[in-house]
């Protein structure tokens, strides 16, 4: 409720109304009488600091896209390199060992398709969950104490969460279902998963919350129960944030880099496999152990450019899926 | 009102003693009222009195509004409805509602018709769910203009056809009591009058609440009507709305017995 002050009766807030559009219609009167152009002109430091901003604005615009654009080329020109001079009967083959010009990048691909997968099947149940939680379930005093916790895990670096998955997840829970408890894909996908359920979490349930609550209240006043109203009403109506917080969360597992490479359980070189118990190397994790040593790659064949190759596969993953997910998040605007 | 002259068995509502809070706020105090089977209930009164609030106590919806409370009764059928063995989903199975806004769900115009019976699990064929929108929609004075759109989003109907879709969906699951929050509000004269005729057709087989700004409408087609009004408290600054009169709806615009039932009906607030 809004307070209402004191004294106010509908008779005097009439009158008092009265009285100051009166007074307004003689002050516009009076201006309107003394007004010249130079009262409506801006004075010229003001013009010039407008233009100042405008301009530094402008540069600052233009530096973002001078520097992605050459981020691309570079990634592009060198890539190209690798395409047009790598033998191609090395691009299939046992594994990826660059340094021996061994380049399987079905090696990488493979990984980084298990880790991801991995990490969705962990981040999507968790993270719809929580998220449907805090938007229909929780109270709001459980949601105040939930969300900032959310928000707290999504703060995480990677590098600690990669730290707990090769420490504590691989020997913990990998090492019991398998013989490989130092390090391996799903230790990874784990560790990928976790860092990804906030994200799903809060695309989600800013997307449930969107939801009017005339509708909840429409299936409410149909005899329907809370599990009907989230999932025949609620979930629908919310689908396409929901379906754009999934395709966020993958373009960000595939793009994860420390995790996968401390947990991944390989060096900078990989057999192919297919096993999620097995160590792997993913894309990410392939270029972040070539990058680290930068005397050895120096020099060695094709092994730069066959790290700025799987760049450019990551980046256009990544460009593809950001660019479905923005289309799915812009028909949020249009229902209701 | 005298409880005990009260005859509560051929009652649908008999509420005693009704109070709701939202909060710290008191926004209705001590409403007594029967509502009688196969009639037509008219709220009126100012905006603000608490009609909707009221209105939304007869089958429960308030629940849904964390900060609400309710003291008092309401006895539906002889059983009251916050005793705390009662299910309020079942309540509102039997009593539905038409909201203030139409509020239709972003699905296709079928699929909103058919949503309570699909729920409630009274119809799950594709046969008997046919029928079961065609006849609500008609009843809803709605069905032609949208019988070639059936698969069509209701989001694309005009407001006045949306209201009577929710009105569709509301007697699709067959309820006992329909509860009607202003449902003419966003409709233009024809299919004001079409509502009109349908809550009067609706009358024989459904108990009728209806809460109006229009006095003509509360005169036309109601039986019964209750004024609603705010009590002001200036010492306290508090604003409660109260029942200040209830009967036959020919006595209260002809001959009220309170002074401000006679100053709203006939047009002069005080
Ligand atoms: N969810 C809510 N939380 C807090 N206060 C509320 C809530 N709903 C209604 N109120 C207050 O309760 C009082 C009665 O509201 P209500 O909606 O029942 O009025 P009404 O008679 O239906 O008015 P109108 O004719 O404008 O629809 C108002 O003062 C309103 O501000
Ligand atoms: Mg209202």
């Amino acid at each position: 409720m809004t307070p209402k002050p004191k004294h106010s009766t509908t008779g005097t807030t009439a009158e008092s109304a009265d009285i100051s559009s009166s007074v307004d219609s003689t002050a516009a009167h009076l201006m309107v009488a003394h007004l010249t152009v130079a009262d409506l002109k801006s004075s010229k430091s003001r013009k010039n600091r407008q233009k100042a901003v405008h301009a530094g604005l402008a540069l600052a615009a233009m530096v973002s896209v001078a520097v992605s654009g050459f981020i691309v080329w570079s990634l592009i020109s060198e890539a190209w390199t690798f395409i047009v001079e790598v033998e191609w009967s090395q691009i299939f083959n046992i594994g990826w060992f660059p340094r021996r010009g061994i380049y399987d990048v079905s090696t990488l691909l493979t990984a980084t398709l298990i880790t991801t997968a991995i990490a969705m099947l962990i981040a999507t149940p968790l993270g719809l969950g929580a998220a449907i939680y805090l938007s229909e379930y929780a109270r709001s005093s459980t949601r105040a104490f939930i969300k900032p916790i959310l928000e707290i895990l999504a703060g995480i670096p990677s590098v600690v969460l990669g730290f707990f998955a090769l420490y504590w997840v691989a020997p913990e829970v990998i090492g019991r279902i398998s013989d490989n408890s130092t390090g391996s894909l799903a230790a990874a996908g784990v560790g990928v998963g976790i860092l990804t359920i906030p994200l799903i979490a809060s695309i989600s349930e800013d997307a449930m919350t969107a939801v009017p609550s005339s509708l909840r209240e429409a299936s409410t006043g149909l005899g329907s129960r809370k599990t009907a109203t989230t999932l025949r009403i609620v979930l629908p109506a919310a689908i396409s944030g929901i379906v754009a917080s999934l395709i966020v969360a993958v373009s960000r597992a595939i793009g994860e880099t420390m995790v996968v490479f401390l947990a991944g359980g390989a060096g900078d070189t990989a057999l192919f496999t297919s096993s999620p118990t097995d160590s792997g190397l993913t894309m990410t994790a392939a270029m972040a152990s070539l990058a680290s040593g930068t005397d050895n790659v120096v020099g060695e064949g094709l092994t730069v450019q066959s790290l700025y190759f799987v760049g450019l596969l990551l980046f256009v993953f990544t460009l593809l899926l950001n660019l479905v997910a923005n289309r799915f998040v812009s028909r949020i605007q249009e229902k209701y | 009102m005298n409880p005990e002259a009260r005859n509560s068995n051929n009652l649908v509502f008999c509420a005693q003693d009704l109070n709701v809070y939202y909060g710290e706020f008191h926004a209705l105090r001590d409403v007594c009222l029967d509502i009688l089977p196969n009639e037509i209930t008219a709220f009126i009164g100012p905006s603000g009195c608490g009609k909707t609030t009221l209105l939304r106590c007869f089958n429960r919806m308030n629940d849904l509004i964390p900060i609400a409370r309710v003291t008092g009764s309401i006895e539906y059928m002889g059983v009251n409805l916050y005793d705390p063995g009662v299910d309020a989903v079942e309540v509102r199975r039997r009593i539905g509602m038409v909201f203030q806004k139409p509020n239709p769900f972003p699905k296709s115009i079928y699929d909103n018709v058919a949503y309570g019976p699909r729920i409630t699990g009274m119809a799950k064929r594709k046969p008997a769910l046919d029928e079961i929108v065609e006849i609500s929609l008609r009843k809803a004075a709605l069905f032609d203009e949208v019988k070639d759109r059936l698969k069509n989003s209701a989001m694309g109907l005009s407001g006045g056809q949306q209201q009577r879709l929710c009105i569709a969906r509301a007697i699709a699951v067959n309820p006992d009591v329909l509860l009607m929050d202003e449902p003419c509000s966003a409709l233009d004269p024809i299919a004001t009058t079409r509502i009109e005729e349908l809550m009067n057709e609706l009358k024989d087989d459904y108990t009728i609440v209806i809460v109006t700004h229009n006095m003509q409408q509360a005169a036309r087609i109601s039986n019964k009507t209750a004024f609603f009004s705010v009590d002001v408290n200036l010492e306290t600054d508090t604003r409660t709305g109260t029942l200040i009169e209830f009967g036959d709806t020919e006595e209260i615009f002809s001959t009220p017995k309170d002074s401000r039932t006679e100053n709203y009906v006939t047009g002069r607030f005080g």
